[in-house]
């Protein structure tokens, strides 16, 4: 485990001043403007890569002048790909992510909902086929709304608002 | 039954713009009335009008054989689109879930690839919503849907406004009330998606507030234009109506048979409502009835509910002579 959580309880307002809390790191991605609390759920997102090795900084509950309080992910020598920053967006659709290479950011990668998901969210209706005949029937939803996020099943109709996608997911 | 019905070749409901041209019905899955236009709808019509009176022996689906899939317990959906098979020559197998392998658990996965083998053609009623979309993507052969949950049930809903068509001449401009289950009758949302292809002047939403739609199907009908309002007493508006549809309370469905208590009973079309209507309203249902319908109420003029039922069988017969493709539809 090479997770570092580090936590400050009178986080300046100034994001120069909370990106300080940890150092820079040479190699890797850096995920800003997480909802505040939703790191883990991150991580977890990504495949739990501490647990293969890579080294993380947590900043958790900073002071954000865009958010009001916001966690930030910092994994050393992991760059995320296009498809995690999409799923990212299912738990932080506000998130940013930076690639950083050599100390330098190289690319930055907004979190955009994916149109369609398959297979990675089930309906919460206990009527819907999806979820009844589950083991023969996709999982399907479609991006109904962005702010704040929805996907309506495919099946059903049934919709699944931020807070049941976040729940599912983290 | 006093119920009148219009010679539509006199009156004739203009259909939309772009006519019936191009219309492409062959082969095509019938899942939800929100997949097809008015001008398809205003072609199904005009097909189904051509099967009033009268049966003449017919051979168009001579070499057809229809499946029909009833996983939920059905009599007017089942037999109509029975008897639509056997008018136009078709054969018609019956997959009985009290005696098939859906006993010892097969899946709709496994029983829709069997049907599809067997069949040109798969009607299928299921209790669970998004049913018959799965069966259709699964087959090769076109999936008619007569009933999904609580969600669609498209050619209930054709059959609907076919009556209307016939019983008044017209859809546009006419002001509805949907009374009832709106929460989960299938029949009723199908009704609303089918009434958003037209224009009618009005449309209320009656029903106890746990009855209401869900919200994203009042989302749904707001997306889509449809201009209707949400009350909870029928004589508020029974006087502006032109065309009342009545559920009753789909007590199979509620998850909770103590919250089926609660409403049970709670809206009924008495004579006394009635007639408080505007001359030449009628009161649709697709049946079966409950406590909401007394049979006192089938001998007044108002009354359509079986001449509803017995369009279903021209009605389904347009359906599945243009889906299949035989014969001039």
């Amino acid at each position: 485990m090479g997770a570092t959580v580090v936590t400050r309880k009178t986080a300046k307002p100034s994001d120069d001043k909370t990106t300080m809390l940890v150092r820079k790191i040479p190699d890797g991605s850096v995920i800003d403007h997480i909802a505040a609390g939703k790191a883990l759920s991150v991580l977890r997102l990504l495949g739990n890569p501490q647990e293969n090795g890579f080294t993380i900084a947590l900043v958790m509950n900073v002071s954000s002048s865009k958010m009001g309080r916001k966690d930030i992910v910092k994994v050393e020598g992991l760059e995320v790909s296009q498809e995690q920053v999409q799923r990212l967006a299912l738990i932080a659709p506000r998130a940013s992510v930076n690639i950083v290479r050599s100390y330098r950011v190289v690319a930055k990668r907004n979190a955009v909902p994916p149109r369609i998901l398959r297979g990675i969210l089930s309906c919460t209706s206990p009527t819907c086929v999806s979820v009844r005949e589950r083991e023969s029937a996709p999982s399907i939803f479609f991006l109904s709304g962005r702010s704040p996020l929805r996907y309506r099943c495919k099946y059903c109709g049934t919709e699944l608002a931020e807070k049941e996608i976040s729940s599912q997911l983290g | 039954m006093t119920i009148r019905i219009i010679n539509m070749r006199r009156n004739e409901e203009p259909l939309g713009a772009d006519g019936v041209s191009g219309v492409a019905w062959k082969g095509r899955d019938v899942i939800s009335i929100l997949d097809f236009s008015r001008p398809e709808l205003g072609s199904l019509f005009a097909a189904a009008d051509e099967f009033i009176g009268p049966p003449r022996p017919r051979k168009d689906l001579a070499d057809r054989i229809v499946a029909t899939a009833f996983f939920e317990p059905s009599t007017r959906t089942r037999l109509s689109f029975t008897t639509a098979a056997l008018r136009l020559g078709a054969k018609v197998i019956d997959l009985s879930p009290d005696f098939s392998s859906i006993l010892k658990g097969e899946s709709l996965h496994d029983t829709t690839m069997m049907l599809e083998g067997y069949s040109d053609l798969i009607v299928m009623r299921h209790p669970s919503e998004g049913a018959a979309l799965l069966a259709a993507e699964l087959s090769s052969v076109p999936v008619i849907n007569g009933g999904d949950g609580s969600q669609h049930h498209p050619s209930q809903a054709m059959l609907d406004l076919f009556t209307v068509r016939r019983l008044k001449g017209r859809i546009d401009g006419l002001t509805f009330t949907v009374l009832g289950d709106n929460r989960y009758a299938r029949s009723a949302t199908s009704f609303l998606y089918g009434l958003t292809k037209f224009k009618p002047k009005m449309v209320y939403v009656v029903s106890p507030e746990s009855l209401r739609h869900r919200p994203e199907i009042t989302k749904k009908l707001k997306e889509l234009g449809l201009r209707f309002e949400i009350r909870s007493d029928i004589e508020q508006v029974i006087g502006a109506t032109d065309v009342l549809y009545l559920t009753r309370i789909q007590k199979e469905r509620f998850p909770d048979l103590d919250d089926y208590e609660k409403v049970k009973g709670s809206y009924k079309l008495t004579k006394e409502v009635l007639a408080k209507g505007r001359g030449g309203f009628i009161v649709l249902h697709p049946l079966p009835r409950s406590t909401e319908l007394p049979y006192d109420v089938d001998s007044t003029k108002s009354a359509a509910y079986m001449t509803q039922a017995h369009l279903g069988v021209p009605l389904r017969m347009a359906l599945l002579l243009k889906v299949l493709g035989g014969g001039k539809a």
